[in-house]
């Protein structure tokens, strides 16, 4: 299908395909095996200009939107949905600075970031709050020039391996959700260290630590637009994030698909390639149709927020979900093609299955996803009647 | 430190058809793509260029289609790249081929260190390089798989040889073609593919590097080629597919009586 | 078309006298003088003279005096002083065409202390021998082999000239077709007489073997051919062949070479010739581990073969590149080539698909490996090979 893009964008999506191709499939299964962090693969991308995609040019990027950072991580993701992640997270743990980002912050942040200098990381979750975020038990104090962080966030993926985190701590618990705020930290920082690293189900390549801060004292230049704003932050954020979590499901989708149908024609059973059979080619067709269309959703809502809608939470919620959704259910179909083989870890498809599970929990589960759109529906109707 | 690399635009792949017709090569749908072979020379002439500073001017010969191998070769970081395409190049075997690449190397002028691949994989002669450089008179290595240094206006490499490698020592200019040991070819930039996309190629002509009429394309070619033909496939062999002991013995019983 | 000396630029060097192949230049006041009787147009004196004071107008679309050019030689390859085999495949070929062509087959060795290399080649079929015998001569070097080669082909006009597609021969032939001016074709498989008109045709793959294509010089002599090792079949040794081995002597200035070898190394894991090996057992992507490779080698002992891989194990860091047999490898012709668990893409299939008899184990039925193999084997490599060394020790026990 034809999605009209720009010259450069197809100039993205060919750069990304030859560096998957070339270097991440390849290394794919190995690293799902050792947990090994893909640093020759971070290199290789850093190199080619990928990690500046969605940075403003003054800033040492190359002045794209979401929709190219989403069309890198779909390439990506066809090849290792755990590469692609390491990847994504950065973008994800940037884009705080990159919205509420004061032009000191950005200067000082941003131009190692775009040339894959350093990673970045997000720290949000903690084991008391997942979904519901308002929860987080971390603290900041002021005190003079400083702020002091307490406290424990997890799950955070590319913690121990970024450079750069921004992290929400309560600057006043008082206030609820409202007492939230958002920090820069850097690694090194003397009180901000690392917890084990998680022995996960998929994604294996990437790194997914604690982030453990003991009266960890930054200075109070760090603080990212002002205080009381953290969950805005987080909100914004992931409203430009989200649809990147749906590329990295769509990547995984169409790599298991890809894989499928390959597989499909070579396979002989009854004498013939099992994609002569109807039930097969049944499964694959509306793979296919799925996948194209969670292509469509997630590609509509990057153009809309490179557009400069700034209300776009709904639909980014909407590609997450689908594209999560597709990506389960192509990857497990995936798997019932290959058969018997499809079990093993000789073979790729079992691998789709297991690093697509994450796309529907991350950045806020399926269910969450669902309320966000749920309750912009109810909003939008009410504001009609009136 | 100019360097100057000479690559060939070959079919994608070697699974090429003859048209039983017309008896030609049948090169319709087939991607071109630049000789992997070349790829390993392009990465080396970048890199002696980031060592020690300089420019890399990448030539080819080819069809006006030709070009976007030279933009590819931009895009990984080469500065400049001339094509060498005139209808009268047509026709070309690799003594004109040599011939016509020298010439225009020769209206470059200036070039400290000349860099080809081994061989092209379409044809597999490994003729061209050694060519351009007996053309120019001047030294050559062949199999180069490792540049240990240049200084004082001479290059020490490792050659390889069948039974391990030579290290030589020559004075610039000089040509090298280089195997695959030789490094790891990178994967271009975003901003070398912007400025690729941009860069001006240069077309030169026949005339243009004064080349002698009768020197190039068909005119310039001793050789001929008479005929091609796919070669005739092997007869069917024996294929045992029972349990592994009933296969061994009978792999077994033959080999004892015609061979062992 | 012709030759001349410009008197005006001409210094009296001399270097011109001493080029010349034929002795056809002399000094007459202090200037150089061509005679024309003796001069062939070889040009050896216009690209000597420093000062482009010799005027040649050479006719490109046709050999002067092509009818002249007599015999087929071979270059002696050597290293080290030892003939390489190739040369006695050539030799082996060189007969049959100057059978052919009711002409002479010769040999040229170029090296230090190597006459006493000549005898063998007469042996082996040559009917001359010309022997340049010096120090600077031992080892390989471009620029001196080349002056020296193309020296005695202007000088004795040979009408075939072969020379081994190894990396010595395609470096060096190369480079002398373009001082000659000649025809060069590379890698040649097959090489034949056409009867009328008595010219060279050269048979040659192409795109990796997929095309093979025939190739003729029609009007330039020498016709000149690099050709595959292993294709041709050698002579048997007749120690009762007569024949002339001819001493050419050079002046310093043909010695000289810019490039200058600091070193040779050996590498140990090269000492694996696969491909003077009689028998060759093979390992691809289905070994799975390079642990595996062991159950070939075990294989490889019991027949006195080595082991090879395809390009997926070399890759896969199993095996060294050493060991790698196809198109970016080594080309191998083996008596027995068994492929284990090797797919057959056409880049291995290159390599080996010469081999006399080639055995595939495969446990992919439709492995491309099973279209080029004489006898296959659909199954389990990892219970087939063992199998199979067992049975073949109890046999040759036997």
């Amino acid at each position: 299908m034809d999605y009209l893009l720009t010259e450069n964008q197809k100039m993205i999506k060919d750069l990304c395909r030859q560096i998957t191709e070339e270097k991440i499939t390849p290394v794919a299964a190995e690293l799902d095996k050792s947990e090994e962090f893909p640093w020759e693969v971070m290199k290789v991308i850093a190199k080619s200009d990928l990690f500046g995609l969605y940075i403003e040019e003054k800033y040492g990027g190359m002045g794209g939107g979401v929709l190219d950072l989403c069309l890198a991580t779909e390439e990506f993701s066809k090849g290792c949905g755990g590469i692609s992640v390491c990847y994504a997270a950065s973008a994800l743990g940037t884009y705080p600075i990159i919205l509420y980002g004061t032009d000191e912050q950005k200067q000082k942040y941003l131009p190692d970031i775009a040339k894959g200098k350093k990673l970045a990381a997000f720290g949000l979750t903690e084991p008391a709050a997942g979904s519901d975020a308002s929860a987080i038990q971390t603290t900041a104090k002021k005190e003079g020039d400083h702020y002091v962080l307490n406290g424990t966030k997890h799950f955070i993926t590319n913690g121990g391996e970024a450079e750069i985190y921004t992290v929400i701590a309560m600057t006043d618990k008082t206030k609820g959700a409202r007492g939230a705020s958002a920090f820069i930290v850097e690694k090194g920082t003397p009180g901000f260290t690392f917890g084990k690293k998680e022995d996960k189900m998929g994604i294996r390549a990437s790194a997914t630590r604690e982030l453990i801060f003991t009266d960890c004292k930054i200075p109070k230049e760090n603080l990212l637009g002002k205080e009381g704003l953290g969950f805005i932050v987080t909100m914004k954020t992931f409203d430009m994030s989200r649809p990147g979590v749906a590329a990295q499901a769509l990547g995984i989708a169409q790599g298991a698909l890809d894989a499928a149908v390959k597989y499909a024609k070579e396979r002989v059973q009854f004498g013939k390639p099992i994609s002569s059979f109807q039930g097969i080619q049944f499964m694959l067709a509306d793979m296919a149709t799925e996948v194209e269309a969670a292509r469509a959703l997630v590609y509509a809502t990057a153009r809309e927020i490179d557009s400069g809608n700034k209300d776009s939470g709904r639909d980014s919620a909407m590609a997450k979900l689908f594209a999560s959704d597709v990506a389960m259910k192509v990857t497990t179909d995936a798997v019932q093609i290959f058969g018997g083989y499809g079990y093993m870890k000789e073979y790729p498809a079992e691998k789709y299955m297991r690093d697509a599970k994450i796309t529907q929990i991350y950045e806020g589960t399926n269910q969450i996803q669902r309320n966000i759109i749920a309750l912009a529906l109810i909003k939008e109707a009410s504001k009609n009647k009136k | 430190m100019n360097i100057i690399v000479c690559i060939k635009q070959v079919p994608e792949t070697t699974q090429v058809q003859i048209d039983p017709k017309t008896n030609t090569l049948i090169r319709e749908g087939v991607q071109s793509i630049i000789n992997p072979f070349d790829m390993y020379a392009i990465e080396e002439g970048i890199r002696i260029k980031e060592k020690f500073g300089g420019k890399v001017t990448v030539i080819t010969m080819g069809p006006p289609q030709a070009e976007c191998a030279l933009r590819e070769a931009i895009s990984l970081g080469c500065d400049e790249g001339i094509l060498l395409s005139d209808r009268a190049f047509a026709g070309s075997d690799t003594l004109a081929t040599g011939y016509t690449l020298a010439m225009a190397i020769k209206k470059i002028k200036e070039f400290d260190i000349i860099i080809c691949g081994k061989q092209a994989s379409d044809g597999d002669t490994a003729q061209v390089g050694p060519g351009i450089s007996a053309h120019l008179d001047i030294p050559q290595i062949t199999y180069v798989k490792k540049i240990e240094e240049i200084q004082d206006g001479h290059a020490t490499v490792e050659r390889m040889t069948e039974e391990g490698f030579e290290i030589l020592k020559t004075p610039l200019p000089c040509l090298i073609t280089v195997v695959k040991e030789i490094n790891e070819p990178r994967i271009p930039s975003l901003k070398g593919m912007m400025k690729a996309k941009k860069a001006v190629i240069a077309t030169w002509k026949a005339l243009d590097i004064e080349a002698e009429e009768y020197r190039i394309g068909l005119k310039g070619s001793p050789t001929q080629v008479v005929k091609i033909f796919t070669p005739p496939p092997r007869p069917k062999g024996q294929i045992f597919d029972g349990t592994p002991e009933e296969s061994v013995e009978k792999l077994i019983g033959i080999l004892k009586n015609h061979l062992i | 078309m012709g030759i001349k000396i410009i008197n005006e630029k001409c210094v009296g060097c001399k270097i011109c006298v001493a080029v010349c192949p034929f002795q056809a230049i002399t000094m007459v006041d202090k200037k150089a003088v061509i005679d024309l009787d003796k001069c062939t147009l070889c040009s050896a004196c216009v690209e000597a003279c420093k000062f482009n004071a010799i005027e040649f107008k050479r006719e490109f679309t046709k050999t002067e005096n092509i009818e002249q050019y007599d015999g087929v030689w071979v270059f002696g390859e050597q290293k080290k002083g030892i003939i390489q085999p190739v040369v006695y495949e050539l030799l082996g070929k060189g007969k049959e065409l100057a059978h052919k062509l009711h002409t002479q087959l010769s040999c040229v060795i170029l090296g230090s202390n190597i006459k006493t290399k000549a005898q063998e080649l007469i042996y082996r079929g040559a009917d001359n021998v010309y022997v340049v015998d010096a120090p600077d001569l031992s080892n390989f070097l471009d620029e001196p082999y080349t002056k020296i080669l193309v020296n005695l082909i202007r000088k004795y006009r040979p009408e075939i000239v072969l020379c081994g597609a190894t990396s010595i021969g395609r470096a060096l032939i190369s480079r002398v077709a373009v001082k000659l001016h000649a025809g060069l074709t590379a890698d040649c498989t097959g090489l034949d007489i056409e009867p009328q008109e008595k010219i060279l045709l050269q048979t040659r793959p192409a795109f990796g073997g997929n095309i093979m294509a025939t190739i003729i010089t029609k009007n330039h002599r020498p016709q000149m051919s690099t050709v595959r090792h292993k294709v041709m079949k050698e002579n048997e040794i007749d120690t009762t062949r007569q024949g002339k081995i001819i001493e050419e002597s050079f002046a310093p200035a043909f010695f000289t070479s810019r490039t200058k070898i600091l070193d040779i190394v050996e590498e140990v894991s090269s000492t694996v010739n696969l491909t003077e090996a009689d028998i060759i057992v093979s390992g691809g992507r289905g070994m799975k581990n390079p642990e595996n490779f062991a159950i070939l080698e075990e294989l490889a002992k019991a027949l006195d073969g080595a082991v090879g891989a395809s390009r997926a194990a070399v890759d896969s860091g199993w095996m060294p590149y050493s060991h790698q047999v196809g198109q970016t490898g080594k080309t191998v012709c083996p008596k027995i080539y068994i492929a284990c668990g090797i797919s057959g893409q056409i880049q291995h299939l290159v390599g080996m698909q010469s081999s006399k008899t080639i055995i595939a184990i495969n446990q992919d039925a439709h492995a491309p490996i099973f279209n080029v193999a004489n006898y296959g084997i659909v199954g389990d490599l990892f219970q087939v090979v063992p199998l199979l060394t067992k049975k073949f020790k109890e046999k040759i026990r036997k």
